[in-house]
C-alpha cells in the first residue's frame, strides 16, 4: 500500500518545528507502524537526509516508550493499543497520516517525535512506592489479599507510563497516570500505611510539574493503551479528600 | 588462574558461611563510597536501590528515557521460587537440582544452590513492595508450573510479571532518588570502562539527548546491562538491548564466559517479512494448555481447522511423552526447527508450527482460557490479525536469552577488581540452558540479596581510598578513544545503513551459530563476520553528527561491538566439541537426534580473554566440580 505522511520535524527543544511531507510506496499491510517509520528512515538515510527521531524500545506494547499522535489520536486509531502494536492494516491505501509528538507543557519536545516524560519519574519519586527496605520482608502469604483485590490492584498497576493520557487531555492532566499508581498502592494492604502521605505528595508533585487539572472529560481512558479506568481518578480524589480531612489516620 | 571463590563447607551452608564472614562497611563510611550501577532492569534497579538504602552514594544509568522501561519490563511468564505453597514436594534442593539439570550440568553448583535459596526471599520482598501477584480466592499466593518443571513454583502477575517486578524495583529506586542517595542518569549510554591501577574506577558515558561525553568515577562499577540476544537482529528482545557495555569491559580485561550459549525460545511469533524488526514472544505459559503440532503431510495447503486429528503430528507429545508440550525450551525449539526444515512448517513462509487451544477451550471453556491468557490472545490478534480462539496460533523459534556474559566469581565480581556483573549480563547460574522463570529470579536476587553483601565486602577495603578523580589520565584516554570512535563512524559516510549490517550479521548467526552448529559452518561464519565487519568500516552510513541526539550513531556503536561478539560466539561454539543445552553441535548427537554431551572433556566453563583486534581470543577454562549431584544424561522421553 502507499501512504502520504506528514511528520513533525523539530531539531531541538528551542527550534521551531513544522510538518514535513513524505511519501512511501508499496508497503506491506502487515508492517507495524514503527516498522513503517524504520522503512522511511532507511530511505532518508540512504538519500543523505537525517532520519526521524522517535522513541521506542520493546515493540511489544509493554515498555511505554513509544507513543505519538497519529491523525490527532494518541497511539493512533485502535483502542487500547500502543503505537508499536498498531499495524498498517488499520489504514487505507493512499491515506494521508499526520504524525506529531505527544504535546504537553510538562513533556517538552526533545527532537522530532521524542518528548521528555521524566516528570512521571519525579511523580513516582515523590511517593509512588511502599517504603520497605531490601532484606527481611515478612512471608509473602502472611497477609492474605483476596483474589479480587489483587486483580483490582493489578488493573491499576498495569499502567505503562506512556503519557498518552496527558497528550490526549485538553488540560494536559496527569491524573490518570498518577491515580493509577495511587489506587494500586492504596488497594493493597502493603501500601495502605502510607496512603495519605502518598496521595498528598504525588498530587503536589503533579501540580509542580505543570500538568493541568482534571476536568473529567474522560478522554484519557479512551486513549489509554492499558485501558486504565477513570475510576482511578475518583479513587485518587477520595484518597486526597480523606488525607486532607483525616490526615495520616 | 581463575578463582571462583566458592566458599568452603557443605552446599547448604556456603552462602550462610559467606555472609557470616563477609566484611562490612560502617554506616558512617558508606557515604564516602561511590558506586556506579549501569542498567536499571531488575538487576540494576534492585542493587542501586539496595545500596542507596544502605547509605552508599550511587549513580544509576540507563539508555531508556526512564528506568521503568528497562527490558525486564517485557518478561511475561513468571518468576520461580521454591516456596512449596502448593505442597507438591518443592524445596530449595529440588529447585537446585532442576536448575542444574536444566542447564545440562554446565553451571556452578554453589551459585545455582544460592539462587534457589534466595528465591524464597524474593517473593516476600516483591509482595512487600506491592507487586500484585496472582492470588487464590482465599487470598493466598497462587503459582503454576512452567517451562518443563513438574512442580508449581512459578509466581506470576497475569502475563506481565516482569513489568510488575520491575515496577517494584523501579519504585524502590525512585524512592532513593527522592532521598538523594541515588543520582539518576537516564538516556545515558556507557561507552567505556575506566581502569586505574588495575581496578574498575569509572565509566565514560554519552548523554543521548545532547551528545555530550561525560566522565563518572566510583569505587566500584556494577554492570547490569542485560543480554545481547539482539545480536541476531530478529529476536524477542527490545530494540535497544545490546552487548556493548560488557563488551567494552571485556576489551579492558574482563573475561567473557560461554558467549555462544543463547537460548532460542520456542514460542515466538514467526517472521512475516524482511521489514520486520523483532519477533514477539508469546509467553511459554501457553504451552500449559496449548498443543503443538504440524500437519503429517508435507507441504500441506489446507487451513488448520480442516486438517483432521489423525493427520496432525503432535511431535512433542510423540517424541517426549513424559513432558510433551512442556518439554524444555532447547528441545522444543530444536524439534520445531527439525519439522520446519524437513518441510512440515506452516504459515505463509512455512516457518512456523501450530499452537492449538481447541482442546483446552473444549474442556475448560473459552472463559477460563480467556482469564488465563486473554492478554496474549489479544496481542496475537493485534500483531497478526488472526483470532486464536478460532484457529491455532502460529509460532516459531526465536533468539531470546543469552546464558553467556561476563565471567564472574561467586561474589559476582569479574576478573577486573571492583567490576561486578549482575543479571543477564553475567554468565552465572543458568549453565547451557535457562529454565523458564529463572532469569527474573536471577536478576532480582543478584541485586537484592547477593551483591549487597559481596560489593560491601569489596568496598570494605576502599574506605581510605578517597574520592576518585576524573582528571586521572585513564579517564582522559578512555574519553578520547570514545570520541575518536564516534568521529570515525560518522566520517565513513558510506552507502549502507546500520540496520543493513545488523540484519546481515543476524542472519549469519541464525544460520551458522543458532539452534544448530557445526565445525564447517562456524569457521565459515567467522570469516564472513570478519569480512562484513571490514565492509562496515568502509561503507556504513551514519547520518547526522556526534554532538546531538542521534539514534543511528547509537546503533552503529552497538553493531560495531556485535561483530566482535558474534565472532567470539563462533569461536566458543567451535571449541566445544559436544552438544549441551542450547549448544547443539550437529557432529555430536545420538542416533535418534538428541544432544550428546561429553563430560570427560568439556565439564568446564569457557572463559575468553581479549587478545587484540583481529586476533584469536584466548580460552581459559574453569573446571566444574560437582560435589552434590553427579551429572546424568538429560532425558525427557
Ligand atoms: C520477551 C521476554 C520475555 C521474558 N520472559 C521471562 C519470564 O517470563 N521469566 C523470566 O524469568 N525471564 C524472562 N525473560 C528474561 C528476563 O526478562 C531477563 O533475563 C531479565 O529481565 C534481565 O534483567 P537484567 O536486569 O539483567 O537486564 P535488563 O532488564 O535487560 O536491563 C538492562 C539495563 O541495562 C541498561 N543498559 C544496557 N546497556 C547499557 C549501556 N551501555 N549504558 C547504559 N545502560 C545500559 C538498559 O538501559 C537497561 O536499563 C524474558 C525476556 C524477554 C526478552
Ligand atoms: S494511564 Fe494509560 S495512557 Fe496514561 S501513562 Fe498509564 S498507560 Fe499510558
Ligand atoms: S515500544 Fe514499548 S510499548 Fe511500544
Amino acid at each position: 500500500m502507499d501512504l502520504h505522511l506528514k511528520i513533525w520535524r523539530q531539531k531541538d527543544k528551542s527550534t521551531e518545528g513544522k510538518l514535513v511531507n513524505y511519501d512511501l510506496k508499496e508497503l506491506n499491510s502487515h508492517m507495524s507502524f514503527l516498522e513503517m517509520l524504520d522503512t522511511l528512515n532507511e530511505k532518508l538515510i540512504t538519500e543523505g537526509e537525517e532520519p526521524v527521531e522517535f522513541d521506542h524500545d520493546c515493540r511489544e506494547g509493554i515498555c511505554g516508550q513509544c507513543g505519538m499522535m497519529i491523525n490527532g489520536l494518541a497511539h493512533g486509531p485502535l483502542e487500547n493499543t500502543t503505537t508499536c502494536q498498531l499495524h498498517l492494516r488499520s489504514f487505507k491505501d493512499g491515506e494521508t497520516i499526520v504524525i506529531e509528538p505527544f504535546r504537553a507543557e510538562a513533556f517538552p519536545i526533545k527532537r522530532d517525535l521524542k518528548v521528555d516524560r521524566s516528570a512521571f519519574d519525579r511523580i513516582i519519586s515523590s511517593g509512588g512506592f511502599v517504603s520497605v527496605n531490601t532484606g527481611q520482608a515478612p512471608d509473602a502469604t502472611a497477609i492474605a489479599v483476596t483474589h479480587q483485590v489483587a486483580e483490582e490492584a493489578f488493573d491499576s498497576a498495569a499502567c505503562i507510563g506512556c503519557g498518552a493520557c496527558v497528550a490526549t487531555c485538553k488540560n494536559a492532566s496527569a491524573a490518570l497516570f498518577t491515580s493509577a499508581k495511587i489506587s494500586h498502592m492504596a488497594l493493597l494492604p502493603q501500601g495502605k500505611e502510607e496512603r495519605s502521605e502518598r496521595v498528598l505528595k504525588m498530587v503536589r508533585q503533579m501540580d509542580k510539574e505543570l500538568f493541568g487539572h482534571c476536568s473529567n472529560t474522560e478522554a484519557c481512558e479512551v486513549e489509554c493503551p492499558q485501558g486504565i479506568s477513570v475510576l482511578n481518578i475518583a479513587r485518587m480524589n477520595y484518597e486526597y479528600s480523606r488525607a486532607m480531612f483525616f490526615g495520616k489516620k | 588462574m581463575l578463582d571462583s571463590k566458592i566458599p568452603q563447607g557443605p552446599l547448604e551452608q556456603k552462602w550462610t558461611n559467606y555472609k557470616k564472614t563477609a566484611k562490612l562497611v560502617n554506616p558512617a563510611n558508606r557515604k564516602k563510597l561511590d558506586v556506579i550501577v549501569v542498567g536499571t532492569g531488575l538487576a540494576g534497579s534492585s542493587i542501586a536501590a539496595s545500596l542507596g538504602e544502605m547509605g552508599y552514594h550511587v549513580k544509576s544509568f540507563c539508555f531508556q528515557d526512564s528506568p521503568r522501561r528497562a527490558h525486564s519490563v517485557a518478561a511475561q511468564g513468571g518468576v520461580n521460587a521454591a516456596k512449596n505453597y502448593k505442597n507438591d514436594g518443592d524445596s530449595v534442593y529440588r529447585m537446585f537440582v532442576d536448575t542444574l539439570k536444566g542447564g545440562d550440568f554446565r553451571a556452578r553448583e554453589a551459585n545455582v544452590y544460592r539462587m534457589a535459596e534466595c528465591s524464597l526471599n524474593l517473593i516476600d520482598q516483591a509482595v512487600a513492595q506491592g507487586v500484585p501477584f496472582g492470588r487464590e480466592y482465599g487470598g493466598y499466593l497462587n503459582n503454576r508450573s512452567f517451562g518443563g518443571v513438574q512442580v508449581s513454583r512459578t509466581f506470576y502477575a497475569r502475563g506481565q510479571t516482569g513489568q510488575q517486578l520491575l515496577l517494584g524495583a523501579y519504585q524502590a529506586l525512585m524512592r532513593q532518588v527522592g532521598k538523594n542517595t541515588v543520582q539518576l542518569f537516564s538516556r545515558h549510554e556507557m561507552l567505556d570502562l575506566v581502569i586505574i591501577d588495575g581496578k574498575a574506577r569509572g565509566i565514560i558515558v554519552r548523554n543521548l539527548d545532547t551528545g555530550e561525553i561525560e566522565r563518572h568515577s566510583a569505587h566500584a562499577v556494577v554492570l547490569a546491562t542485560g543480554g545481547y540476544g539482539k545480536i541476531y537482529y530478529l529476536s524477542t528482545l527490545a530494540m535497544g538491548c545490546n552487548g556493548s557495555a560488557i563488551w567494552r569491559a571485556h576489551k579492558k580485561g574482563a573475561l567473557m564466559a560461554s558467549p555462544s550459549w543463547i537460548q532460542v525460545h520456542p514460542t515466538s511469533l514467526p517472521q512475516s517479512g524482511d521489514y520486520q524488526s523483532k519477533l514477539t514472544l508469546m509467553s511459554e505459559s501457553l504451552r500449559n494448555d496449548g498443543r503443538i503440532w504440524v500437519p503429517l503431510k508435507e507441504n500441506e495447503t489446507r487451513p488448520s481447522n480442516d486438517i483432521p486429528e489423525n493427520e496432525r503430528d503432535y511431535y512433542l507429545e510423540r517424541r517426549y511423552p513424559a513432558f510433551g508440550n512442556l518439554a524444555p525450551r532447547d528441545i522444543s525449539s530444536r524439534a520445531a526447527k527439525e519439522r520446519i526444515d524437513t518441510g512440515f512448517g506452516i504459515g505463509p513462509l512455512k516457518n512456523a508450527v501450530y499452537l492449538d487451544f481447541s482442546k483446552a477451550i473444549r474442556e475448560q471453556g473459552k472463559e477460563k482460557i480467556q482469564e488465563k491468557y486473554g492478554n496474549l490472545f489479544d496481542m496475537y490478534l493485534k500483531i497478526t490479525g488472526y483470532d486464536a480462539y478460532k484457529e491455532p496460533m502460529m509460532i516459531s523459534p526465536s533468539a531470546h536469552f543469552s546464558m553467556g556474559g561476563l565471567w564472574v566469581d561467586y561474589e559476582l565480581m569479574t576478573t577486573i577488581p571492583g567490576l561486578f556483573a549482575l543479571g543477564e549480563a553475567n554468565f552465572a547460574d543458568h549453565g547451557a540452558n535457562r529454565l523458564g522463570a529463572n532469569s527474573l529470579l536471577q536478576a532480582s536476587v543478584d541485586g537484592y540479596f547477593i551483591a549487597p553483601y559481596t560489593i560491601a565486602n569489596y568496598l570494605s577495603n576502599e574506605i581510605h581510598t578517597g574520592k576518585i578523580s576524573t582528571e586521572d589520565p585513564a579517564f582522559e584516554k578512555a574519553e578520547n578513544a570514545v570520541k575518536q570512535q564516534i568521529e570515525d563512524l560518522i566520517n565513513i559516510k558510506g552507502t549502507k545503513t546500520v540496520d543493513h549490517y545488523h540484519k546481515t550479521l543476524g542472519k549469519l548467526l541464525y544460520d551458522y551459530c543458532g539452534l544448530a552448529r557445526n565445525k564447517e559452518g562456524l569457521k565459515y561464519a567467522i570469516e564472513e563476520i570478519q569480512k562484513l565487519k571490514a565492509e562496515f568500516y568502509k561503507n556504513v552510513r551514519v547520518s547526522g553528527h556526534g554532538n546531538n541526539m542521534n539514534t543511528e550513531l547509537e546503533k552503529a556503536g552497538r553493531v560495531a561491538d556485535y561483530f566482535e561478539i558474534g565472532e567470539l560466539m563462533c569461536y566458543d561454539a567451535l571449541t566445544r566439541n559436544e552438544s549441551c543445552g542450547a549448544h547443539f553441535r550437529e557432529e555430536y548427537q545420538t542416533p535418534d537426534g538428541e544432544a550428546l554431551r561429553n563430560d570427560s572433556e568439556f565439564q568446564f566453563i569457557s572463559a575468553w580473554a581479549w587478545t587484540g583486534e583481529n586476533q584469536e581470543p584466548e580460552l581459559i577454562k574453569e573446571p566444574l566440580v560437582f560435589e552434590e549431584i553427579q551429572p546424568t544424561v538429560r532425558s525427557y522421553k
